[in-house]
């Protein structure tokens, strides 16, 4: 089993910087999840784990070992893809045991159908070991690409959006499939996707990165309650936090000329900031202080998302499902004085992490 | 509407098939010609109008593969009798077969050129196919300085019209004694196809993704092993049809095989119309020889049509 570590990690694609100043330590056993919107560099930095990409600086550590010079073959890591890990020539089981023939490993015939035997029970795909694979459909498909990294035993699993080509329900179910199947194994995972949701269900930490830095490391309720910015604040959660510019003015938030809300606990010193606050927070009963208009309304299911219009800003909440609202209805709302976050106007950084 | 649609749909179809079969005709209307004429008797080869009903013979392919002499007196009737029956067929003719002092019949030089042709054209597709599909995968998966420009360089080499190079070429072998050799066409034919061969395969090899090699990379393999067991298999499509174009030039080649090649390694194209210039010009002779020329061509083609109909639809051809 294996602890990854990357040290000061920078790639660059010519003049172009795909991934800067990484550093990573993941834990043995630990499911790692690298967050980030398209282009962030988390494919690139998967990539330079498994060697098949060379850091321009930095080091990459397995274990204690130093493995920045070495190929991929000797990494002993397996990777799983959104697509193209397996064959379209090849049957199931034939991609299923092409790892375990690798002349590296020199294994016998009657261990790597022992092997085989494990994965694709595990995994429950044994009624498609003799079809071709592009006769599967897209979730078997990635059944067996996961299979075949089982089959390997790895120190370490590499996974590349392997769920982003699939649809909502089957994501769904193969999400928990793999989270299971990772502490069953009690291997260590890195897993790469845009998707947050995938990110806070899975994740015992999450790296969320952008343009090609990392932006915050940490649990995701930590990451979700926390967050170091407004980068971080927007793309985590969902439906999305609300970010509104104003003032702090005397103990109260000033979206002037529109609505003021009172804080909570000692101020910040008065000035402009960036106020952070997700829909959950904000409340929407008669008796509140703010007056809006409803703008849209989003039926969920278990709640209802309502967007609310308050001079120029728009601001969302969640309220519960029962509640009938329509279009343009007068309501008024508060927010939870608790919760609300407060950035830096200018950088975005979350006051309480520029204080620590 | 939906009725306009499908009937003017279905008479689009049939003006489409109509249109196809006019131009099947076109095409193949020449074959047509020369294999009918490679089974015509003499006079009605020339005839003109040309006649449509004849009776096929195989004389003319007797007398390709045969060297033979006007018969100066009829031949003993013993003789006639003892003679096998392809044997009569040109002693009808008015013509005897030559022998040797061993009274073996002579053949004519036909076979041996063929060969040269299969040996030639088939070496030089080997080679062409497999440099053109390793410097290609090069092209396509590493960062090359200078990529554009090495690329374009390639393709320039077929830019000249070959003919323009041909007197220096010979000068050349004659120097380094490649003339009339085996080696010297097939350094010849390998050079002009392989510049062809890379920008094809290049257009297939782009097209297979490279994370099927990274997989098998990371997984143990080499990136030889990956290129041999993944990336080739892969390119199959592209190298037949590569293969079939690389081998229809080499083999149709006529020019530089005129000029560089009389006797020993001489190919079937230039010495079909060699044939022309002797004695009494037998067309039917000429046309056996062509119809021959034409069946390797045809089965390489036909073994490898799944392969190229997909070539077709995928792949460099397609862009
Ligand atoms: N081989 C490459 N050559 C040039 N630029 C690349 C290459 N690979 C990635 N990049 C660039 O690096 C950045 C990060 O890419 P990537 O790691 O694929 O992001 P992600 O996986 O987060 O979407 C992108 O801007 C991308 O265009
Ligand atoms: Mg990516």
């Amino acid at each position: 089993m294996a602890r990854i570590r990357l040290e000061n990690i920078s790639k660059s694609f010519g003049q172009h910087t795909a991934v800067e100043d990484l550093d990573i330590d993941v834990a043995d056993g630990e499911f790692f999840v690298l967050l980030g919107p398209t282009g962030a560099g988390k494919t690139t930095t998967l990539r330079m784990i498994a060697g098949l990409e060379k850091p321009t600086t930095g080091r990459v550590h397995i274990n204690e070992a130093d493995v920045s010079a070495w190929g991929p073959a000797e990494r002993d890591v397996a990777l799983v893809l959104q697509q193209y890990s397996l064959y379209p020539r090849l049957t199931v089981r034939d991609n299923l045991s092409f790892p375990l023939r690798s002349r590296v490993r020199n294994m016998s015939e009657a261990d790597i159908e022992k092997r085989l035997d494990y994965a694709s029970k595990t995994l429950r795909i044994t009624h498609l070991l003799d079809r071709k694979t592009d006769r599967l459909s897209g979730g078997e498909m990635q059944r067996v690409s996961i299979g075949r990294a089982i089959v390997r035993e790895p120190q370490v699993f590499l996974m590349d959006e392997p769920l982003s080509a699939l649809d909502a329900k089957l994501r769904e179910a193969l999400r928990s499939e793999l989270k299971d199947l990772q502490m069953r194994l009690g291997a260590t995972f890195i897993f790469v996707t845009h998707d947050q949701v995938e990110a806070m269900t899975m994740g015992d930490r999450i790296a969320v990165m952008n343009k090609g830095r990392i932006a915050q490391v940490g649990r995701p309720q930590d990451v979700y309650s926390n967050p170091r910015n407004t980068f971080v604040a927007g793309f985590v959660g969902s439906p999305a936090i609300n970010l509104l510019p104003g003032r702090i003015v005397g103990n109260g938030a000033v979206m002037a000329p529109s609505f003021q809300l009172p804080l909570a606990g000692p101020a910040a010193s008065e000035g402009a900031y960036t106020f952070g606050i997700r829909p959950e927070d904000v409340s929407v009963e008669s008796g509140a202080p703010v007056e809006a208009r409803v703008h849209d309304i989003e039926n969920h299911g278990i709640e209802k998302i309502v967007t609310m219009r308050v001079g120029e800003h728009l601001l969302r909440a969640a309220i519960p499902a029962r509640t009938t609202v329509a279009l343009e209805d007068q309501i008024r709302f508060s927010w939870n004085p608790n919760k609300v976050m407060l950035f830096d106007a200018t950088t975005g950084v979350n006051l309480r992490h520029q204080a620590a | 509407m939906a009725v306009v649609s499908s009937r003017s749909g279905r008479l689009g179809n049939r003006i489409a098939i109509a249109v196809v079969l006019v131009i099947t005709v076109i095409f193949l209307s020449p074959i047509y010609w020369i294999t009918t004429t490679a089974f015509k008797p003499l006079v009605q080869a020339t005839s003109v109008p040309p006649s449509v009903l004849f009776e096929p013979q195989i004389t003319p392919f007797v007398k390709l593969f045969t060297k033979r002499a006007q018969l100066t007196a009829p031949v003993a009737p013993e003789i006639y009798e003892a003679a096998p029956w392809w044997e009569k067929l040109v002693l009808d003719g008015g013509e005897r077969l030559a022998r040797d002092g061993n009274g073996e019949v002579v053949f004519s030089a036909y076979p041996d050129r063929f060969i040269n042709s299969l040996i030639i054209a088939i070496t030089s597709t080997i080679l062409a196919v497999s440099m053109g599909t390793i410097t290609a995968y090069g092209f396509s998966r590493f960062r090359v300085k200078g990529e554009a420009d090495l690329l374009f360089f390639i393709l320039s080499t077929r830019m000249l019209p070959p003919i323009v190079v041909a007197i220096p070429m010979f000068l050349m072998y004659r120097a380094v004694g490649l003339n009339d050799t085996h080696v010297g066409l097939i350094i010849l034919y390998t050079a002009f196809n392989v510049s062809f061969a890379v920008w094809l395969m290049k257009g297939f090899m782009d097209e297979i993704p490279k994370e099927y090699e990274e997989a098998a990379l990371v997984d143990g393999y080499t990136r030889m092993q990956a290129f041999f067991k993944i990336v080739l298999p892969e390119a199959a499509t592209g190298i037949a049809a590569t293969a079939v174009f690389c081998f229809i030039t080499a083999w149709n080649e006529y020019a530089f095989a005129l000029i560089l090649t009389n006797r020993r390694a001489q190919t079937a194209p230039p010495f079909i119309p060699s044939q022309i210039g002797t004695g009494l010009q037998d067309w039917t002779v000429i046309a056996a020889g062509t119809v021959l020329f034409l069946i390797p061509v045809a089965i390489f083609t036909f073994l490898l049509r799944n392969h190229l109909l997909r070539g077709m639809s995928f792949g460099a051809i397609r862009k």
